[in-house]
């Protein structure tokens, strides 16, 4: 297909003015005389407050309010930042008389500079009755301390939600095909193993940070670096007892997000102390509160069937999850459904099926939405297991792949079954390249020469592995997003859009998609996002939506503007109708060319020229769509390790990827790899670790070890030739497809190197060097 | 305490604790480029150059930066212009809050390394953390600037 403005590499719209350090965060827009917003935190895990003494604190002259649980609405509330209804159980108050994890928020002090509220925060007495936390989900479920036994919380639809036996939701008896049990029982080959995956941190450079006000209406403005300003403002609202119509939410740039920024945070602490004092508040997250204080990615438990004949049909699949929320249940069902339902399409040959688990409370910190959302965890374990079957049949795992692997014009029952949070709908691949992405990504790492390992030196191997994965493009009649063409005199376009640009160029992609569909070149859009007061609605940036779903959205306002351009044109020519003239070049023509206008001349004409034609051209599209077109993935990687220490290093990781048309291959290239270099960061090196008292240990940056650039070779992403007719221009979201496969590859080669399974995640030396002495002890 | 910092050129006097980081009161003066992203000295978002050398003005004592040369990117004109462009041809700016740091970095690298090797690259980058772009675009960007593809 012949394209003009997508399928083609610029430059972000924002990229020079964030390199060169123009305001741009939320921290650059902070009133200089807004108040510093600091909070007391547990030191506890499980514990009820029995009083707080605030009388020396408040006796500090630049304190101006502090607020306990006594102090502020108790509304229960998700933080999850998810559409309405919510399915995340409804379990969080702003502040509460029970903390349930070292760092729950006991009060929040605002003064007029960040030394006084330190100060007032040591100052604060409080007594608490300490209670006997859960640490260990294993042991969550039915437990004699009961993390939630507060009245007023509630689940919105049925989630299974049973909070006095810890349980945030449970999920069975309902993705089930054919008869697991009884293929298992028949099948050659069965592989039955338990993985485990870890909380992982999300470490956007960019602190959580927010900053409100009131303004001259009176109005509660909050500035704040948010994924879904549009969720933010409704989950505001709720816990505040604000009518919507008092809200506004700003997101300015964002300093990456990853799922960790669609929760709420700072910005409702700002807000309530904006509220108190009628003043200005700026809440700025130490990097330790970020750790703390945020969410996690939802460790899991998973115990995983396969069953299959001795040439490698994959005959039955049956997964039993126990996740972790910690202390609140932000995204607890979603996520925990997309781990199977991102997972088992991609074998979809198998007839038997069986998915089903429940998440647990424990007193840890809060996990949340996390880019790959389940699936990385779902993938983590299916990969791995997969490579476990092929080892028994003594097959190439590539192959196995190949041959199970869901390909173009397939289905799934999966889709039909599980949504997010609800049921799903039934969906065909009509677009598919995963066998390619397996073929091309094995020439380009060179697997059938390295395949499966080579001794190097002494003591050094050098081996491959490899994963397949499948996302999303946002989440089927539940996810909208929505835009609004501006035509302004000299000709150029506002482009208004309520989706939220986290650094990942959606403001560039779909001011592509507008300019491709209207048929300009896009340097004639400007780009305005995600004010709740001036762009139309959009959910946010999560669950892959932006691309696919507000993509779609900017295509139809393109569309819409160019047939009011065609009008417009048409009157301006004396045409009789818009079927008597062409829009191209920036110029409306008349068909026998006898005629024509500039854009430059019809917007000035259409403002200042057509007395009484004279108008505004504005042209809207929304978007919602019953499907979500999967982008897929095969990644390879290869790695040196050394069997004297465990310790290993990744030399090349290949993706091949298919999202259809990427719209702007260069922005979704680095997408992928970003988001490899995040999942590798996951499998070797990433974990929340917490004291046996339930005190997180890696609190920061030293502690907790993301990827430097020297801690990785070469990363090679490589994208099929594919076209996704539902996609704006053919396109597929690829926000989180990237992160999905290093665990399991990382894990496989591992493997290839040494005969060491890793099935607990992070892949660490220790663990690999444990394994490998155990093997020659045997 | 009086201090008297010179910023891009410009001699600025302040009041100011003596305990007062780098970081804040950089940011205090206007220069939004200087990015708090950690506590520690560990994440490089708050990189400036002091005569020429990248320090961490996060916990750098903006007393002891007095009678010294201090740049940020506000103040490498066409030159920032020349390492932007090239990141941003690559998409590797994302977003961005690292992008500051990482350009004079990258800046004090060409200018104390001529022609480096990729692992001089990396290893004189490497405290300049970015969690979007997986480095390899970054990595092309930055090459491409300093000549050596």
């Amino acid at each position: 297909m012949n394209f003009k403005e997508v399928k083609k590499s610029i430059p972000k719209v924002d990229g020079k003015g964030l390199l060169q350090g123009k305001p741009a965060y939320t921290d650059d827009f902070v009133d200089k005389n807004a108040l510093r917003v600091k909070f007391l935190r547990s030191p506890h895990a499980f514990a009820k407050i029995r009083s707080i003494d605030l009388s020396r604190a408040l006796e500090i002259e630049e304190v101006e309010v502090i607020l306990t649980h006594n102090d502020v609405p108790r509304n229960p509330i998700t933080r999850a930042g998810q559409g309405y209804p919510e399915p995340s159980p409804k379990d969080k108050f702003i502040l509460d008389q029970y903390v349930r994890y070292v760092g729950d928020e006991v009060a929040i002090v605002a003064a007029r500079t960040g030394e006084a509220a330190e100060k007032a925060l040591d100052l604060i007495d409080v007594q608490y009755d300490v209670l006997e936390p859960v640490l260990d989900f294993e042991e969550a479920e039915g437990n004699s301390a009961v993390i939630h036994p507060e009245d007023k919380i509630y689940e919105m639809f049925p989630m299974g939600f049973d909070p006095k036996n810890n349980i945030a939701c449970s999920y069975t008896d309902t993705m089930v095909v054919g008869n697991v049990d009884k293929k298992v029982e028949e099948s050659d080959i069965v592989v039955k193993e338990r993985y485990y995956t870890q909380a992982q941190q999300h470490t956007a450079m960019e602190p959580h940070c927010a900053t409100a006000y009131l303004d001259y209406q009176d109005r509660l403005n909050i500035i704040t670096s948010t994924q879904n300003p549009y969720h933010t403002r409704r989950i505001i609202g709720e816990a505040l007892d604000k009518p919507l119509k008092e809200i506004r939410i700003i997101k300015p740039r964002i300093g990456g997000g990853f799922g960790g920024k669609q929760a709420i945070h700072c910005d409702i602490f700002a807000a309530i102390v904006t509220l108190k004092t009628g003043k200005p508040s700026r809440c700025f997250y130490s990097r330790k509160e970020v750790f703390e204080n945020t969410f996690t990615r939802h460790p899991m438990r998973f115990d995983v069937t396969l069953g299959a004949t001795k040439d490698g049909i994959i005959e039955a699949i049956d997964m039993q999850l126990l996740s972790n929320t910690g202390a609140y249940a932000e995204h607890a069902l979603t996520t925990f459904m997309v781990a199977g339902s991102k997972v088992l399409p991609l074998y979809n040959k198998a007839e038997n099926l069986r998915f089903e688990g429940k998440v647990v409370y424990t007193n840890t910190c809060p996990a949340g939405a996390y880019r790959g959302y389940g699936a990385i965890q779902g993938n983590f374990a299916m990969e791995s297991a997969i490579k476990e079957l092929a080892d028994k049949i003594d097959m190439d795992p590539t192959e196995l792949r190949e041959k199970n692997c869901i390909k173009e014009g397939e289905t799934s029952p999966v889709f039909k079954v599980m949504g997010e949070g609800t049921e799903g709908i039934p969906q065909t691949m009509e677009s598919c390249k995963l066998d390619y992405c397996i073929k091309r990504g094995k020439e380009l790492i060179g697997w059938y020469e390295k395949y499966p390992s080579k001794k190097i030196g002494k003591n050094k191997v050098r081996s491959v592995g490899n994963a397949i994965s499948m996302q999303g493009s946002g989440i089927p009649l539940i996810d909208m997003g929505s835009a609004v063409l501006k035509l302004n005199d000299d000709g150029f376009f506002n482009l208004l859009v309520g989706a939220t640009d986290l650094g990942t160029g959606s403001d560039t992609i779909l001011a592509q998609i507008a300019a491709e569909a209207l048929g300009i070149p896009v340097e004639r859009v400007v780009v305005t996002s995600s004010d709740t007061d001036t762009t139309p609605f959009d959910v946010g940036a999560y669950a892959s939506s932006t691309t696919f779903v507000t993509g779609n959205a900017a295509r139809k306002a393109g569309l819409n503007m160019k047939e009011k351009i065609l009008e417009a044109g048409a009157k301006a020519l004396d045409a009789k109708s818009k079927d008597q003239v062409i829009f191209e070049d920036c110029k409306v023509n008349l068909k026998d060319g006898t005629k024509s206008i500039t854009l430059e001349e019809l917007s000035s004409g259409l403002y200042y020229g057509y007395a009484e034609d004279m108008q505004q051209l504005i042209a809207s599209g929304s978007n919602t769509s019953p499907k979500s077109p999967p982008p897929f993935m095969s990644g390879f990687v290869e790695i040196e390790l050394d069997l004297e220490t465990g310790k290993y290093e990744v030399l090349n990781y290949v993706g091949v990827v298919d999202c259809g048309t990427p719209i702007n291959p260069n922005l979704a290239r680095i997408q992928v790899e970003g988001g490899i270099l995040q999942g590798i960061g996951m499998a070797s090196t990433e974990n929340v670790v917490y004291s046996k008292k339930g005190k997180m240990l890696t609190n920061n940056l030293m502690n907790y070890k993301i990827p430097s650039r020297k801690d990785v070779g070469k990363i090679t992403v490589e994208f099929a030739e594919s076209y996704e007719p539902s996609g704006p221009f053919g396109a597929k979201s690829v926000g989180e497809i990237g992160i999905d496969t290093p665990p399991a590859a990382i894990a496989n080669a591992v493997y290839n190197a040494t005969g060491v399974r890793i099935k607990t995640l992070p892949i660490t030396p220790q663990k690999v060097l444990k394994g490998i002495q155990k093997l020659n002890k045997e | 305490m009086k201090i008297e910092l010179h910023v891009n050129g410009k001699f600025y006097s302040l009041d100011t604790n003596p305990d007062a980081f780098l970081l804040d009161i950089l940011r205090e003066l206007g220069f939004t480029s200087v990015r708090r992203g950690c506590d520690t000295g560990s994440c490089g978002a708050c990189s400036v150059l002091v005569d020429g050398k990248p320090v961490l003005s996060c916990c750098y004592l903006a007393v002891r930066a007095q009678n010294h040369e201090i740049t940020t990117v506000e103040g490498l004109g066409e030159e920032a212009d020349k390492i932007t462009e090239y990141i941003i041809n690559e998409g590797a700016d994302q977003c961005g809050y690292c992008g500051p740091a990482l350009v004079v970095t990258t800046y004090a690298l060409k200018q104390e390394i001529p022609n480096p090797t990729e692992e001089q690259i990396k290893q004189y980058l490497v405290g300049n953390y970015c969690r979007c772009s997986g480095y390899e675009g970054q990595m092309r960007g930055i090459k491409k600037y300093l000549g050596v593809e």
